[in-house]
């Protein structure tokens, strides 16, 4: 029993485990990259299991879609994580027995030794031993009767020790991140629009570690001043600007508020929270001014459908004034949707947009009326109509036109819809992980570790002196690079030509 | 910042140069292989200290001759094609790699550096032929399949760490070609030392990718982080398993596996080679496949 578990450590820590792990990792993440995942694009995996059928949905249960989440990912990285602390503790108990050890003895024959050279010469051994003694300042030494061992480059364990333990605390922050951080985004109507991160419900998404269950959000208020876009003449986007207040601690109690510049690449810290200014888009607004004089307002977002012209779509819904009675309501409610154009170009009688920003806006409407469903206890997108609805014939198309801002169209009965104007949104993104700079402190060390371990390079230097019958002094030098044999030739012969020549 | 046409104009024209002054040192590479008679034995080593390996004096015959004016016009389209990215800089006012053609002149320019190098310390001019054909093809797309006019570029690219990060990994991914190709040079020699004489040994193949990996990778590792420094700035998050991301870290655990096995007994010198030439197919594949094919957040491939 013991020595079967003591062959499984030995096996797992074994340094060609390691590799196969590396290998496993490597191959293991691939799919994350050719597969589309739902961390990054739910709608894209959908399309793909319908297109793919039988293959789409094994692979989706064996977790190709969310690869990084899955058991058999974190079974890697959990053994790869295993064999490098059961090869971690040993090197470092052998890198501390080494680091107060005396350098090897001389070998007996040193022509053997891949550097070598050797010349006679009429100074005494002791004379020779003195002067390498000056030439290896800076060379662990140990100096025997006739002989000096040397050694060199230790530094190269250390840097070694320090990437990988750097390593281990890299994967453990990351790990401690994803448990307590959490990241959500949520969309506010700029000029005046305000969000507070009092709770989850107040996101429109919300990322949670696996130990976050949202009733300690650290509290955090922002509200959106003013937004700016600036485009290129061919619609590409040259800067996004928000000008943003925010409370964050104290200010929340004296209701100061902060100002920011939130900008692209530019987010606010604060509290040990982060927002990023994420994405924007457009909110048409509609007056509706029903037959019995009663005016309803809507200004709703309009999620973009085309990402440089933000063409965007969306609705608007309705619910008829003064109605009491629900079925009565359900049947005269309304929607107003379609496309909305930020710099409208006509195609015949098709509205496109040709440019992202607000040149010459136009909404191309569809106005419903009918049951909208908001009873039916299920949620609903707040940017399109229920189709099936529609389908059923509980929702019929009303009226279309195509709107300029203040134009207005009228239904049979006599209920007028006004297209009033356009204000911009920005999307925002709240981030919490507290372990971050961890993260970021080990992969400096990785780096570090990693600089010097691969620069330095740890060999060893021996001269021997002997006299000899003829009472000269055989000087021989033999040189032995631990790790990788290259580049240690040239300073080998620097060293001992420096100690041999001028005396041959 | 408005583009200066006129410097832009330049920079197409001394990179277009630089190709042509490549495809010439290629033909006179190839001309010194064919015409040059294997050395009688491999190189020794001089004085009998290995790592210090001479390639034997001979007179300067007409092939060796032609291969110096080969090493010469590599210096000099070197030199055209820093000339292309300095002015590709000055004529748009910004770091000259924000799509993915500007990344290719410099990615290529750092590999024939790293190449030069190399050349200078070990007697492998004569391969210098396998080290540009991959080089022109890769200018020969980024000047064509790839090629984007001077322009500014998009808001999440404006930040300092665009000249720093991407500058980080294209270097570090240039100098990865050369390793790539020695090892695919390695195993070519290993199977058949006795036909291809002119290859240099697998020893020093072996070490000439060894030495340029070692210089590659701390680099590399250093471009991922300053990766994942912007990112956290621009995209709200330092890791995100974006598809570029993905690859990059996969070529990273490979070359880490490369340097595994250099250490691991009976993995050294041919599996080596494999997992290098291995890890250069992924950065190629990550440079081409997902800029072009998948779409994720590294949108600066302008190509779109
Ligand atoms: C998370 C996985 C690992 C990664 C990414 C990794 C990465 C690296 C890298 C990049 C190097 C070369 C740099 C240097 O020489 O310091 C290296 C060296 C080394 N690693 Fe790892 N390593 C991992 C796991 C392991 C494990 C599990 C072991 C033990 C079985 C191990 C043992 C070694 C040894 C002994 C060296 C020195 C080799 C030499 O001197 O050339 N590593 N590692």
């Amino acid at each position: 029993m013991i020595a079967f578990l003591r062959n499984t450590w030995r096996g797992l820590t074994s340094m060609r485990t390691a590799l196969i792990l590396l290998f496993l990792l490597a191959l293991a993440a691939m799919p994350g990259a050719l597969l589309p995942q739902l961390s990054l694009n739910a709608r894209k995996v959908d399309e793909y299991v319908a297109q793919h059928g039988w293959w789409g949905r094994f692979l989706q249960k064996l977790g190709f879609f969310e690869v990084y989440a899955t058991p058999w990912f974190a079974a890697i990285y959990l053994m790869l994580f295993v064999s490098l602390i059961g090869c971690l503790l040993p090197r470092t108990f052998e890198y501390f027995k080494q680091a107060t050890a005396k350098p090897v003895l001389t070998p007996r024959n040193l022509s053997r030794l891949p550097h070598h050279a050797q010349a006679e010469t009429d100074s005494s051994p002791e004379e020779v031993l003195a002067e390498a003694e000056q030439h290896l300042r800076g060379w662990r030494k140990q100096a025997d009767e006739n002989t000096i061992s040397a050694e060199r480059g230790f530094l190269r364990e250390t840097g070694n020790l320090v990437f990988h333990f750097a390593l281990l605390g890299l994967l453990v922050s990351f790990a401690i991140g994803k448990m307590v951080g959490y990241e959500g985004t949520v969309i506010v109507q700029a000029n005046g629009g305000q969000f507070c991160n009092g709770g989850i419900a107040n996101y429109d998404t919300f990322r949670p570690g696996l130990r976050v269950d949202g009733s300690d959000l650290t509290p955090l208020c922002v509200k959106v001043d003013d937004f700016k876009a600036e485009y290129l003449p061919n619609g590409q986007a040259k800067s996004f600007h928000a000008g943003i207040g925010y409370q964050s601690g104290e200010d929340l109690e004296s209701g100061t508020w902060r100002p920011f510049d939130l900008e692209v690449n530019h987010p606010l810290r604060t509290a040990g929270d982060r927002v990023y200014l994420q994405g924007h888009g457009y909110t048409p607004q509609f007056t509706v001014t029903f037959p019995n004089g009663v005016k309803r307002t809507s200004a709703t977002q309009w999620v973009p459908v085309d990402p440089v012209t933000l063409a965007s779509e969306g609705a608007a819904k309705f619910d008829p004034p003064n109605i009491t009675d629900p079925e009565q309501r359900r049947k005269n409610q309304l929607a107003v949707t379609g496309l909305f154009a930020p710099s409208s170009a006509m195609h015949g009688s098709i509205l496109t947009s040709n440019f992202p920003a607000l040149n010459n806006p136009m909404v191309a409407v569809d106005v419903y009326r009918g049951d909208l469903g908001t009873d039916d206890g299920r949620g609903q997108s707040i940017f399109s109509i229920d189709k099936s609805l529609v389908d059923q014939g509980r929702l019929t198309k009303v009226a279309r036109k195509n709107l300029a801002v203040g134009d207005e169209l009228s239904l049979d009965d006599g209920t007028r819809i006004r297209f009033d104007g356009v204000n911009d949104w920005v999307s925002l993104q709240i981030s919490h992980d507290p372990s971050q700079v961890w993260v970021l402190l080990f992969a400096v060390l990785i780096i570090v570790g990693l600089g010097v371990s691969l620069t330095v390079k740890r060999r060893r230097f021996w001269v021997r002196a002997t006299r000899q019958d003829d009472g000269r002094t055989l000087v021989e030098a033999g040189g032995l690079a631990r790790t990788d044999q290259a580049g240690y030739g040239e300073e080998f012969t620097r060293l001992a030509t420096s100690l041999l020549i001028k005396e041959t | 910042m408005p583009v200066n046409e006129t410097l832009a104009t330049y920079s197409d024209w001394t990179f277009n140069s630089a190709v042509g002054v490549y495809v010439l040192a290629m033909v006179l590479y190839l001309c010194e292989q064919a015409f040059s008679r294997a050395p009688k034995k491999e190189p020794v080593a001089a004085g009998g200290i290995p790592g210090l390996v001479e390639e034997p004096r001979r007179d300067l015959g007409r092939p060796e001759r032609l291969g110096r004016m080969g090493a010469a016009l590599t210096v000099l389209g070197a030199a055209l094609q820093l000339v292309a990215l300095v002015l590709r800089g000055l004529s748009t006012g910004r770091a000259p790699w924000g799509n993915m053609y500007e990344y290719v002149i410099l990615l290529t320019l750092a590999a024939v550096v790293t190449w030069i190098v190399l050349m200078a310390k070990f007697p492998i001019r004569r391969l210098g032929g396998f080290v540009l054909l991959p080089i022109v093809i890769l200018m020969f797309l980024g000047g064509t399949v790839l090629y984007a006019e001077a322009a500014p570029v998009m808001p999440a690219l404006q930040s300092y760490w665009l000249a720093i990060h991407v500058s980080v990994i294209s270097i570090s991914s240039g100098i990865l070609l050369v390793p790539g190709i020695a090892s695919i040079l390695f195993l070519i020699k290993d199977r058949k030392p006795e036909k291809f004489p002119k290859v240099p040994s697998t020893d020093v193949l072996d070490r000439i990718a060894y030495r340029s990996t070692v210089l590659a990778f701390p680099l590399f590792t250093a471009g991922i982080i300053c990766g994942a420094i912007w990112a956290e700035a621009a995209w709200g998050r330092f890791w995100g398993w974006d598809p570029k991301e993905t690859v990059a870290f996969v070529s990273w655990v490979v070359y880490a596996a490369y340097l595994h096995a250099r250490a691991t007994a009976g993995w050294r010198g041919r599996g080596a080679a494999w997992i290098n030439v291995l890890g250069f197919a992924f950065t190629v594949f990550n440079l081409f496949f997902i800029n072009l094919v998948t779409s994720g957040l590294h949108s600066y491939a302008g190509l779109n």
